[in-house]
């Protein structure tokens, strides 16, 4: 992997590639794993609580398994579980690499490594002053501020923003042959899509110029004056200028941040990178995964493919079953009679098999809500993969592994 | 003088992790006061615009709406809320006429955090202090951002020293202070990361925000599928001998019915310990409602019943 990490910018080197890829990958993908293995970063999205993080991990995981390379699963907010999970007491904003004990106790030899990061929102932002400030006093005194202390975790779409600059720093650095990217929980999915290009807008903008220029000169232009007067009124001029001395010296780094921006939005575009859009079958998520997967066609961002998470066991689906359990229902009398002590006392045995045709058509219900969701997935992407309703929660590798089994060929 | 009762409040803030059913449990806490009486209002802040469809009923907007009898609807739009709060209580007669008010705004909003939850927070504190509803119900910003939205006046009073939005601090932060008046409602259901958030989010809430934490509703609880000794009455079903008799005798396969029984069975115990370390983590104080599993179809305002019946239940009602 020496040949990989020795990597520098978005290029890799022309000779051998550092890990084989399927036939076939450079057109579209047919499979979780082909897609994996053609791209170099992909990213994991969908509405809260859908499973993203631990499916981003689940794929990385297997990845590293399979396909071999370094891979880097970089994720949000994870679960102390997930940390666990991978063998690690947590980690942090730098990447951990995953001990092979973790993947010795899950049975298997990994072909590659598999490293861990997290999203640090403060300290990527401080990184960031850092890199672009023009010298280590300005930086200090941005650092220092107390309105970028309050604001450098909240502004301009902040967290969503870092998320991607941190992708992108990653990929420059050019250690690790795949990304697989866990994302903010979203109010808006096109918030972190967006994140770089609003970033690079706010810092060209001309408001920023008018709430900045007079605190300089104490020239107020007549064009400005009646923005004043209504900002000065509500916000009190004390406030408008402690946020113009900030925004005096953040703009010191603005040319730098405009054009990292920038270089941020062409990666998200960028053929090597594909969206991964994660969802279950329940109305609300999967309406959201409909909205981001339109808003991805949209904006020319690419669709590699659509994880089903919790999706129930197909065994709900059959029309002779539903009549199984309608027959336990209403002829549990008969029947418990039928079987004679065989299972028990004859009143608990009846209400048992009410209590389970009951329950079958209970489930059912949801099982066949669902598929009419998933009929409702209008935009068919080329990976459509499901998996299933998992009974426990996942506690270790072998558990991520086993998710991944399921969508990935 | 303990806390009042859940709805006796005047303003509640409904939070929880996406997919919990924050939005669900906001509208059927709110359609619950309203059948009770209660004249209220219920605001949706994040502007995904589903609210409506709990009620099945059109689009809601800024202006309030009565969507159903003594239950009015709005979505938070924040410039639209600016608008308002300067004419009608500012009285700035400049407002109509300031062109770029719109992009100005937008621009600070962005730039100084806060703006937008301090004109969200005050628009709702508003409708309070001038008593225009006995109840306002607030399908507030999930976990993640709720204690932001809800510090902001704070946050905001301690930045601005000076001007109009300085003054407008002061009233807020009484009324959203005030257990009487005002509490917060965490929606969680039985699994691991919303347990996790609610546990957090109960912690940091009196800590950072004076918001008091009115209740914590639990989602989506299984039931459980067998009473006392029925368990080992399945499992000696459960065999090859006894379920070859059964599906002769309905003529059929009974095992996919079997196999929905354990899938029930380990869901539900999965879910039995997530609640159980909820449970522990919390302070016993804190009023905890259950809501079970709804197996329906449909997510209209029919659910929406069943879930303010559920909560009509566990409120003792």
């Amino acid at each position: 992997m020496a040949a990989a990490k020795a990597t520098r910018g978005t290029a890799r080197p022309p000779s051998a590639p550092p890990r084989p890829r399927p036939k076939g990958a450079e057109g579209r993908a047919g499979s979780i794993e082909q897609l994996l293995a053609a791209k170099e970063i992909v990213i994991s999205c969908g509405s809260g609580g859908v499973g993203k993080t631990t499916t981003a991990a689940a794929a990385a995981a297997m990845a590293a398994v399979r396909l071999g390379g370094r891979v880097l699963v970089l994720t949000v907010d994870p679960a102390k579980r997930l940390a666990n999970a991978l063998g690690l007491e947590g980690f942090g904003n730098t990447e951990t690499r995953v001990p092979d004990a973790a993947f010795e106790a899950a049975g298997v030899t990994p072909r590659g490594e598999l490293w861990a990061a997290m999203l640090d929102t403060k300290q990527s932002w401080d990184n960031l002053v850092v890199r672009h400030a023009p010298d280590r006093d300005t930086a200090r005194r941005i650092l220092e501020n107390p309105l970028y202390q309050n604001i450098s975790g909240k502004f301009v779409q902040s967290h969503e923003y870092i998320a991607m600059e941190r992708l992108y720093e990653i990929h420059l650095e050019g250690h690790y042959d795949l990304l697989v990217v866990d994302t903010p929980p979203t109010r808006n999915a096109l918030d972190f899509l967006e994140a770089p290009e609003r970033m690079a807008d706010f810092f060209s903008s001309r408001f920023l110029r008018m709430l900045t220029v007079p605190y300089r000169s104490r020239l107020v232009n007549l064009a400005s004056k009646p923005f004043y007067q209504v900002a000065d009124r509500i916000l009190g001029s004390q406030f408008l200028e402690d946020i113009a001395e900030f925004f005096i010296l953040f703009q010191t780094m603005n040319a730098g941040f405009v054009e990292r921006a920038e270089a941020v939005t062409r990666l998200l575009h960028d053929k090597r990178t594909t969206f991964m859009v994660v969802s279950t079958l329940e109305a609300a998520p999967l309406h959201e995964a409909e909205f981001f997967i339109d808003v991805l066609g949209d904006k020319g961002f690419s669709l590699g493919a659509v994880v089903l998470n919790k999706v129930l066991p197909g065994y709900l689906h059959g029309e002779q079953a539903a009549r199984v359990a309608e027959r336990l229902c209403q002829d549990a009398p008969a029947l418990a009679a039928l079987l004679d002590d065989a299972a028990g006392d004859r009143s608990q045995v009846e209400r048992v098999l009410m209590e389970i045709g009951e329950n079958f058509r209970n489930y059912q219900v949801v099982a066949q809500r669902e598929a009419e969701q998933r009929a409702e997935l209008a935009a068919a992407p080329e990976v459509v993969a499901t998996v299933p309703y998992f009974d426990t929660d996942i506690y270790d590798l072998s558990g991520l592994l086993k998710l991944a089994e399921s969508i990935w060929s | 003088m303990g806390p009042p009762e859940l709805l006796d409040r005047k303003l509640l803030f409904v939070t929880g992790k996406g997919g919990v059913g924050k939005s669900t449990v906001a509208a059927s806490l709110a359609l619950l006061a309203a059948e009770r009486g209660k004249r209220t209002l219920v605001c949706e802040v994040d502007a995904k615009g589903n609210l409506a469809d709990f009620f099945e009923t059109g689009p809601t907007r800024f202006e309030e709406r009565e969507i159903l009898p003594g239950l009015f609807a709005m979505s938070m739009d924040t410039e639209a809320s600016l608008k308002q709060y300067l004419s009608l209580q500012l009285k700035l007669p400049l407002v109509a006429r300031v062109g770029p008010l719109a992009r100005m705004f937008d621009f600070v909003a962005t730039a100084a955090p806060g703006v937008k939850e301090i004109v969200t927070v005050g628009k709702l504190a508003w409708e309070v202090r001038e008593r225009h509803y006995d109840l306002v119900v607030v399908d507030a910003s999930p976990t993640g951002h709720i204690v932001g939205q809800l510090a902001a006046p704070q946050a905001i009073n301690e930045l601005v020293q000076v001007g109009l939005v300085r003054q407008q601090t002061g009233w807020m932060l009484d009324i959203l202070g005030d257990p009487m008046l005002t509490g917060l409602v965490i929606v969680s259901t039985p699994e691991e990361m919303p347990v996790n958030e609610t546990i957090e989010l109960s912690a940091r809430i009196g800590v950072e925000t004076n918001v008091d934490l009115a209740a914590i509703v639990v989602n989506r609880v299984l039931p459980e599928l067998f009473g006392r000794g029925e368990e080992e009455v399945f499992e000696r079903l459960d065999r090859p001998e006894v379920t070859a008799a059964l599906d002769e005798a309905v003529h059929g396969d009974v095992e996919p019915v079997i196999q929905a029984a354990h899938l029930a069975v380990t869901l539900r115990r999965t879910r039995a310990e997530h609640l159980e370390h909820l449970r522990a983590s919390v302070d016993p104080s804190i009023p905890m409602l259950y809501v079970p599993y709804l197996f329906v179809r449909s997510h209209g305002l029919r659910s929406t019943r069943q879930v303010a019946e559920a909560l009509s239940a566990e409120l003792g009602y």
